[in-house]
């Protein structure tokens, strides 16, 4: 049998408190094909964003691996690239845009100074920033910063993209234009996504396959391939009785860990 | 008309005007022993003849140049050390105590050991005007660098960035605007420092200036020596002000942001 691409392999993370040992993630197992678009759900405080976290090799495990295409994962490697929730915080507010997309790039020796300025321009305009290279990244909306974040990350052209519900802070319609954004440049780069949301319409949505975790210590509840057209659209693919029949399958899973214990309760998924 | 007086800033600058006039009436009329209290209009005749002999320029270059060496030493340093003990916690854990013992003791006392050791020459001044610049600057740059965002650390990580370019790269630049808070403080205690060693042990300098006229009974020439002075940190301090501004002029609105 081939290496899978990415693999997660009994992935445990225990954090030692002044309450004692509490596991996060008790054993965890899933691979991700090479240009699938893979989204982690599950509820909240599941462990959802240190498993990415884990992924990306910014924290150690307690104990398991991850392997990118049969190497273990200790240090972030150059092909996986994190984008993080707090893109105003991402983001260097002492660098403009331009300053911002670039840093990435000064970071590969490869790369002559016109090589960084000629590619930064070329994801300037991929996220349709042109215009704005001088600004501050404060001094634009949280779309647009956002886009920042992902231009940044793609300029270095990694084969992986990890997002950790990078959408979870803008306004709707500005949420279904970043969408658009994602799956656009998914397909253009053949770029290999793991998505961290909380928000299972977003995950069938946008993905091929969406894993599921249960509460701490989670495991993996669901592995769930999604097979809905490409290339998707915002109101016709969310009314195919399919793409209903995964919701059903997804929320059923997360209500029962969430413990419904009242009627005014009824929201656990934001 | 009063009412503006009172809402512009200006309000400040008329209180200036009528202390001196103040000065300059108390000494004509001889409220004050003249001998030790000169009018003001007097010692302003003095400045200028003294500027132009070049007589203060000179005697402020040499300040100026011991201050701004002294200076730039002591706030190298403060941000090195800073950085060091921001990032390591064992080179915190080895210096913190040392730091904490040597800070609080007013630079003064330790004229008579620089004294002792590297003469009454230039060393010693710059040895003391670096040894007080740099304690604010350290603690500063400390503070500034144990308060760096962790997102902004990980950032750099997941583009593969680490070690000394860290440090450079986000460490130094987010920490800048208390690196900065830290080398004004430092300005003005090297201003201080500059004074006083220059009154201990010095044959040029404006703080022998001073006290050399002091001594002499040049009085108004005394007082241009401290006027000179006031002019001078005013001078420091806006330039400095205006610099800040533009290397900080991102930290401004990002902060701005923020509170929004």
């Amino acid at each position: 049998m081939a290496t899978p691409f990415l693999e997660v392999v009994n992935l445990r993370k225990e954090y030692v408190g002044p309450e004692g040992r509490t596991v996060a993630l008790g054993g965890i197992n899933f691979e991700v094909e090479r240009g699938s678009f893979v989204s982690i759900v599950g509820p909240s405080g599941c462990g959802k964003s240190t498993l990415l976290q884990i992924i990306a090799g910014l924290v150690p495990s307690t104990s398991g691996e991850v392997l990118l295409q049969g190497h273990p994962v200790r240090e972030p490697p150059l092909s996986m690239i994190y984008v993080f929730q707090q893109y105003t915080r991402s983001l260097f507010p002492w660098r403009t845009v331009e300053g911002n997309i670039a840093y990435g790039l000064q970071n590969r020796e490869s790369l002559s100074g016109s090589e960084v300025a000629s590619r930064t321009n070329e994801f300037i305009s991929l996220v349709r920033l042109d215009g704005f290279e001088r600004h501050f990244p404060w001094q634009l909306s949280g779309g647009m910063q956002q886009r920042v974040a992902i231009a940044r990350a793609l300029a270095c052209r990694p084969d992986v993209l990890l997002m950790d519900e990078p959408f979870s802070a803008v306004d709707a319609l500005t949420r279904v234009g970043l969408q658009e954004l994602v799956l656009r440049l998914w397909r253009e780069f053949k770029l290999t996504i793991v998505f961290v949301t909380h928000d299972t319409d977003e995950a069938i949505y946008l993905s091929t396959r969406v894993v599921a975790l249960s509460i701490a210590p989670s495991t993996v509840a669901i592995d769930l391939a999604i097979d809905l057209p490409h290339p998707r659209d915002q109101i016709s693919t969310r009314e195919l009785p399919r793409y209903l029949e995964y919701r059903h399958r997804l929320l059923a899973q997360l209500f029962k860990d969430e413990k419904l214990d009242s009627a005014q309760n009824s929201l656990p998924i934001q | 008309m009063l009412r503006q007086l009172l809402h512009s800033r200006l309000i400040g600058i008329v209180l200036i005007a009528g202390l001196l006039g103040l000065w300059e009436l108390s000494s004509a009329k001889g409220w004050v022993p003249a001998l030790s209290w000169p009018r003001v209009s007097a010692i302003t005749v003095t400045w200028w003849e003294l500027v132009k002999s070049g007589e203060l320029p000179t005697e402020l270059a040499s300040s100026l140049w011991r201050m701004f060496v002294g200076y730039f030493i002591g706030v190298g340093l403060g941000v090195l050390v800073g950085l060091l003990m921001g990032a390591f916690r064992t080179i915190y854990n080895l210096l913190e105590p040392l730091t904490e013992i040597l800070r609080p003791i007013p630079s003064p006392a330790y004229v008579p050991i620089a004294i002792l050791f590297l003469g009454i020459d230039d060393e010693m001044k710059i040895f003391m005007i670096a040894f007080a610049s740099f304690f604010p600057v350290l603690l500063n740059t400390y503070s500034g660098v144990r308060s760096v965002d962790p997102v902004q650390i990980q950032t750099a990580r997941t583009f593969g960035v680490s070690g000394r370019r860290l440090l450079w790269q986000v460490v130094l630049p987010s920490s800048s605007p208390n690196i900065f808070t830290g080398m004004r403080i430092s300005l003005a205690v090297a201003l201080i420092v500059m004074v006083i060693s220059e009154m201990v042990a010095a044959s040029n300098g404006i703080g022998y200036f001073i006290l050399a006229a002091q001594r002499g009974f040049q009085i108004r020439e005394m007082f241009a020596g401290v006027f000179t002075l006031a002019i001078v940190g005013y001078s420091l301090n806006r330039i400095f002000l205006a610099l800040e501004a533009r290397v900080l002029r991102w930290h401004h609105g990002y902060t701005q942001q923020q509170r929004s």
